[in-house]
């Protein structure tokens, strides 16, 4: 199952994007209950393309909560274009998912 | 333990110098911008997580950003944001507070058919003004919203 839950809904030529990606965010400054160091575990980068063109990057650092939320808007798209969102993380893992506007 | 602590200093200093150099142009914007502004987001000060994230500093106070945040944060774990700007020309909206060790929290880029427009949720350690900066053709603006966080989100 996909990490990655988005929509994206016109309404006015306008798009807006909704997404929740399952993630721990771990921040590395927290201890476990043996006193261990919780090893840093965050998304770094989020990309959306549409129609094979960058919309939308996000930076990210540890501070973006857990199971993140993510909402943006763009132009220039219509109903049944396809959306690809993607996530890269601190430990080089990674998901995908595409989904077409409604 | 030291070892440790001495090597987390450094690392502190040699973003604060990655920072200094975008700040006087030996960087250039482009190059410090390509990819992600890893020293960015571990840099210990707004002004230095500024410089490093957006390629320059001393953002303009600006009415025309506007952040939607809760005044008082029950759970500093999941503080909602939204950053709004109507400033024509928009290319990158940063977010950044003061209630956390590194303050960079996100940095992000628009495309050209992109509306100055992002929500997120981020964490606050403790209460803080969360400050939003907004490059639009190519100058830096800012605006800030202090939140009260009742419960600190470090431990989240």
């Amino acid at each position: 199952m996909s990490s990655i839950r988005v929509r994206a809904q016109i309404e006015a030529g306008i798009v807006t994007v909704r997404a929740i990606i399952n993630h721990p965010m771990e921040t590395g400054q927290r201890r476990d209950q043996a006193g261990e160091v919780i090893p840093a575990h965050y998304i770094t980068k989020v990309q959306a393309q549409c129609n094979g063109q960058d919309v939308f990057t996000a930076h990210w650092g540890p501070a973006i909560s857990r199971n993140p939320f993510l909402s943006f808007q763009f132009q220039g798209a219509a109903v049944g274009d396809v959306l690809k969102l993607s996530w890269t993380d601190n430990m080089g893992e990674s998901d995908t998912s595409e989904i077409s506007i409604d | 333990m030291d070892s440790k602590r001495r090597v987390f200093l450094k690392g502190t200093l040699a973003a604060g110098t990655v920072g200094v150099a975008v700040g006087t142009g030996l960087l250039t914007p482009a190059i410090a911008l390509a990819d992600r502004p890893k020293t960015a987001f571990e840099t210990t000060t707004i002004e230095d997580a500024i410089r490093a994230a957006l390629g320059a500093g001393n953002p303009q106070d600006s009415d025309q950003i506007t952040i939607d945040t809760q005044d008082v944060a029950e759970n500093g774990a999941v503080v909602p944001i939204t950053v709004t700007s109507s400033l024509p020309g928009v290319t990158h909206i940063a977010i950044l507070t003061g209630a956390n060790p590194f303050p960079l929290v996100a940095s992000y880029t628009l495309g050209e058919n992109t509306k100055a427009f992002v929500a997120t949720r981020i964490k606050m350690g403790e209460t803080s003004d969360i400050i939003a900066v907004v490059k639009a053709n190519g100058r830096l603006y800012s605006a800030r919203q202090k939140v009260r966080v009742t419960l600190g989100g470090c431990g989240a």
